[in-house]
């Protein structure tokens, strides 16, 4: 039974997207056959005009991230991309599809709520959003309680989508990071003395960091040594490198973002210390700071679902249209973000969904979407999501080669 | 009968005059749905700095010391406030088990309040505040690290990572480091906002109107005489910090028990400066001031929203020309001048002595 | 061998505190005010560095003094602006405005070059690190720098100070504005050029803040510049040696915690440290106890 209705939703995402010309998937490696001949069927028809498959009141989508203070980046990165999602969207259907906004919440709970409440004022009617962790667990709570659907693109606790059923994530969740490098390195041999260094201060960082070490006990991988570091005192870590090499690690585990990343293979260069360093999707980005000297990232490995200069067609698309845009290389948040509203924009086209359905109605039809379906993005292909709202899908592990990402 | 009051009596009651008919305003507006969900979700956390810009005026206004950790009180407050009432909220009724939250939250921020204080008051002016700023970050730093859970055999601590808590699998972890406390089902209401916020000023304006209230203020007028005429420089001195303490402990817990999620991160220096400009911007040792200038200065971010990246841009601006505006002698006596000017001739002659003095 | 080079790491912090501490404890003697915006100041002087010396491939000495003007232009400009208003306000008045003027720098430093961190490529160019015992050791020439730097500026600063009639305009206006006044010193003059040498040596700094340590982005001037003051304090506020040798201790406590104690916790015993000296010694290290008279 379940089964039948699946394809039978599947079938009806499959003549909705087949005849709005949108630019989803190239790639034909989708789970079920009926999707991948949609992609191509989307793809032959991008070029032409858009036939507008929807036909409703726009729906209007929201979202919040940090755009000022210390977490910009990632907030001003997700701004764009749902931004630049959102427009083609809506030049490729003829009407409006989406109206979208999108508020700041300086990484912070309060603000995070708030920002929330100034979209309900403005009639907000999907979340895509909030950007980080904290503030998400606190907006979460505010969507579970007003059964307003909300798909984070980049909060990757397993505590943000605990709130309620409405809540979805796109990214990985840590334990799933921390569990998959461990496995990745254990399998294919990369290291038999492990170092790890972690924002313990950063909800994402220690998430990933414990799981790796949960999942290194049982795969048998030896950790010699676990340094932290903190958002006061990342400013030096030259001293967690000298005990990584103290404690003779061949290979440093780094579930930590690139900027801090950055900062760590530059003080091993300076002492002289060469193990493999492997990271996880916060790593994304190394190569485009302005000014770092990318032969330091040499053999960095990472496992990450979006690689900017990945080479298919349609990563391409939107690296070239997003820098385009906004001048820059786009990083994972980014592309978790164009997914993000792209899978929205997938499920309402499928779900029969109409700005004219309020909030409640509109996320009941999205859950029931979200929770059968796949949905192909820059980020994965054949992503399904259970019902806990947590995705499936697998990463890819990369190594940086002569400046570039190289498959492994 | 108004004209027979104290003068100090009246102002009280015009205080918290504002404060409940703000309250009887909202229940209104909100009776007649004319409430912007941005404002209804704002109202809780106006509370809570309410409480803090009122009882950090204790500190700064009434005593004279410069504090910078208002917001490590804050959050050991709030975190063992929360703490309690996660702990017990299945247990016991919920009035009841809030209520032990306050009463913690409170309790144990006076007692840090009080071991912070005892050494830290021998210093003064600069040298205090810096201590006050280590003691808040110290807090931050110390919460961030803390692992706190529970399972059959007890509680277990540890302030490595969360698997050095060694727990059953049973086990709950309670604090998890730089996640803290998540899950926490939202209580507070603008109503127990508003009578904490009223608890605060009443028991505030009392203390700063009794004979001890008297001996703070003597202190920091003169603290060599106050000394020379036989007040106990110490006690007084404590009386003041702790209370301030407690207070922001309290405002700790209204604030933590609003959001489903609770990080240390939160309450470091950056908060602790939120709640002095407050404090500053609405007169220092004016508690009226405060409760205006903390719901005002909570609010305008938010009204800046449409500003978009701008927003922060134009806040720090605003900062910055209200305060030169407000407290500059220049700008005072130009605006005594042309307020002068509306008024009548002979109050316009005053302003220009006044000028002529300055 | 291992706790020296702990240590090395500590003293290449610490120097860098120390540089910052400097400019902090200069505005803090004369002006007897808390620059919370001296941070911020830096960020700014690493900017101008990162674009004239990384992007566009100044001499990086010619990168730096061009900092250097462009932050001293900055702060003479703020201090006209934003603070002088406020000489005879509350201290605490100003103090605010400092912080509204940390938080406007900061904006402005997202707005003109977003919040994309920006790796700083080091400005000691053409030394090789100092290697010892056989290459168990290295002391890195930004180091060695940045150390040789807080002397030659600590020497200059007391020599300027004590040896000069600015210099003793200045400790004039330090020990007692209006009397100062009263003998003919132009007090906002003064003040503007300890703003101005404040400045510039945040310019200095930042370039080799940077330089040690490359990340570049708008809070980048935050942290290091509360670590500053706190080093400032730890060696008593007001005095030229004791903001270097705060500077060295502080980054040298940091990193030795870091090594033996707690990655996570060595900010907790920074400040620990801090409020222990401060409850033994009320004015820090070498503070001058003032006697207050009735």
């Amino acid at each position: 039974m379940k089964k039948l209705v699946s394809s039978v939703l599947a079938a009806s995402m499959v003549m909705s997207l087949a005849a709005c010309g949108s630019t989803a998937s190239t790639d034909t490696a989708a789970s079920s056959e009926a999707s991948s001949a949609a992609s191509t069927a989307a793809t032959t028809e991008a070029a032409g005009e858009g036939s507008g498959a929807y036909t409703g009141t726009p729906i209007k989508i929201g979202g919040i991230g940090p755009i000022t203070g210390g977490a910009a980046i990632y907030g001003q990165a997700v701004k764009n991309a749902e931004e630049l999602a959102v427009k083609e969207i809506n030049a490729a259907n003829g009407s409006d599809v989406f109206e979208w906004k999108f508020e700041d919440d300086e990484h912070d709970a309060e603000k995070s709520v708030n920002a929330y409440n100034t979209l309900k004022d403005w009639g907000l009617q999907v979340l895509a959003g909030p950007v980080t962790t904290t503030p998400s667990i606190a907006v979460a709570a505010e969507t579970a309680n007003d059964n307003l659907f909300m798909m984070t693109p980049s909060a990757s606790a397993p505590a943000v989508i605990e709130s309620g059923d409405n809540v979805f994530q796109i990214c990985f969740t840590d334990p799933n990071q921390g569990v998959a490098s461990a496995d990745y390195i254990a399998d294919n041999k990369l290291g038999t003395k492990v170092g790890i260094i972690y924002d313990s201060s950063d909800a994402y960082s220690s998430g990933i960091y414990e799981k790796f070490k949960a999942e290194a006990d049982v795969k048998g991988l030896e950790i010699v040594t676990a340094e932290a570091f903190t958002a006061d005192n990342k400013s030096d870590l030259s001293t967690q490198v000298a005990k990584c090499q103290e404690a003779g690690a061949d290979l440093v585990f780094l579930p930590i973002y690139y900027q801090e990343a950055s900062q760590i293979l530059i003080a091993a260069n300076k002492s002289g210390y060469t193990p493999t360093f492997f990271g996880c999707d916060g790593m994304d980005g190394i190569l485009t700071i302005e000014g770092f000297d990318t032969s330091l990232a040499e053999g960095l490995m990472l496992l990450t679902p979006f690689a900017a200069d990945a080479q298919d067609e349609k990563t391409q698309a939107f690296v070239s249209a997003y820098k385009e845009a906004y001048g820059d290389t786009p990083n994972q948040f980014a592309a978790d973000a164009y997914d993000v509203v792209y899978a929205i924009y997938q499920a309402a086209v499928a779900g029969g969904i109409n700005g004219d359905m309020d909030a409640s109605d509109i996320c009941e039809a999205l859950k029931a979407q979200f929770t059968s379906t796949t949905f192909d993005g820059l980020t994965g292909e054949g992503m399904t999501w259970d019902a806990s709202g947590a995705v499936s899908k697998a990463p890819k592990a990369v190594v940086i080669k002569n400046g570039a990402y190289a498959a492994m | 009968m108004l004209k027979n009051m104290k003068k100090s009596t009246k102002s009280n009651c015009i205080t918290l005059g504002i404060v409940i008919g703000f309250f009887v305003l909202i229940q209104i507006l909100s009776a007649a749905g004319l409430l912007t969900n941005s404002f209804s979700g704002q109202l809780v956390p106006i509370c809570a700095y309410v409480i803090l810009a009122v009882s950090l005026n204790l500190t700064v206004g009434m005593l004279g010391e410069l504090s910078l950790g208002h917001a490590g009180f804050m959050s050991v407050g709030a975190f063992s406030g929360t703490l309690v009432y996660v702990v017990l909220s299945d247990s016991a009724p919920k009035p009841l088990v809030m209520l032990l939250a306050f009463v913690v939250g409170g309790v144990v921020a006076g007692l840090f309040g009080f071991l912070v204080g005892i050494p830290v008051l021998r210093l003064s002016g600069d040298y205090l505040a810096i201590v006050t700023l280590a003691f808040g970050e110290i807090v931050k730093n110390v919460m961030n690290a803390c692992y706190l859970g529970v399972d059959s055999h007890g509680l277990h601590f540890s302030l490595k990572d969360s698997a050095s808590l060694n727990m059953e699998v049973d086990g709950k972890v309670l604090i998890n480091g730089a996640m803290g406390i998540t899950g926490i089902k939202k209580a507070s209401t603008f109503t127990i906002g508003i009578v904490l916020v009223i608890i605060t000023l009443l028991v505030i304006l009392n203390l700063v109107n009794s004979r001890a209230g008297r001996a703070i203020k003597a202190i920091r007028d003169n603290e060599i005489a106050a000394r020379s005429v036989g007040i106990p420089i110490t006690k007084y001195k404590l009386m003041a910090f702790v209370t301030s303490a407690v207070f922001a402990g309290v405002a700790g817990v209204l604030y933590a028990l609003n959001y489903s999620s609770l990080v240390a991160k939160k309450f470091d220096y950056n908060t602790s400066i939120l709640i002095l400009v407050f404090v500053v911007l609405g007169g220092i040792g004016n508690l009226r001031g405060s409760v205006i200038a903390a719901a005002v200065l909570t609010v305008l971010p938010e009204l800046l929203r449409s500003m978009n990246d701008y927003r922060m841009l134009i806040y720090a601006i605003v900062l910055i020309v209200v305060m030169i505006f407000n407290q500059s002698p220049e700008m005072i006596a130009l605006r005594k001048r042309l307020t002068a000017r509306f008024h009548k001739e002979g109050e316009g002659d005053k302003a220009k002595e006044k000028k002529g003095v300055a | 061998m291992q706790f020296l080079s702990y240590l090395i790491n500590g003293i290449s912090l610490g120097s860098v505190y120390a540089l910052i501490a400097l400019g902090y404890t200069m505005v803090y003697g004369i002006a007897k005010m808390l620059n919370f915006a001296h941070g911020d100041v830096i960020m700014i002087g690493s900017y101008v560095v990162f674009f004239a010396f990384g992007s566009a491939g100044m001499n990086p000495v010619l990168a730096i003094v061009l900092s250097m003007v462009v932050c001293t232009i900055l702060g003479v400009t703020v201090e006209r602006v934003a603070y002088r208003p406020l000489r005879e306000a509350p201290s605490l008045a100003v103090l605010i405005t400092a912080i509204g003027v940390s938080y406007l720098l900061q904006q402005v430093a997202q707005l003109a070059w977003t919040s994309n961190p920006k790796s700083f490529t080091s400005v000691v160019t053409g030394l090789q690190p100092i290697s010892l015992f056989g290459g168990q050791l290295t002391i890195s020439a930004e180091t060695v720098v940045t150390i040789i730097a807080c002397i030659v500026i600590m020497a200059a600063l007391i020599w300027f100070v004590n040896c000069t009639p600015a210099g003793h305009a200045m400790l004039a206006v330090s020990e007692d504005r209006g009397a100062a006044q009263l003998m003919g010193v132009n007090v906002n003059a003064t003040i503007s050029l300890t703003f101005a040498i404040g400045s510039g040596l945040a310019a200095v700094a930042g370039a080799l803040l940077c330089s040690s340590y490359p990340t570049l982005q708008p809070t980048t001037g935050a942290m290091p510049g509360i670590k500053a003051f706190v080093a400032a304090v730890f060696g008593g506020i007001g005095s030229i040696p004791g903001a270097f040798l705060g500077g060295i201790l502080l980054g040298v406590i940091e990193n030795l915690s870091k090594a033996y104690i707690s990655t996570q916790l060595s900010d907790a015993i920074v400040f620990l440290v801090l409020v222990v000296v401060l409850i033994v010694k009320p004015t820090g290290l070498l503070g001058k106890k003032v006697n207050v008279k009735v």
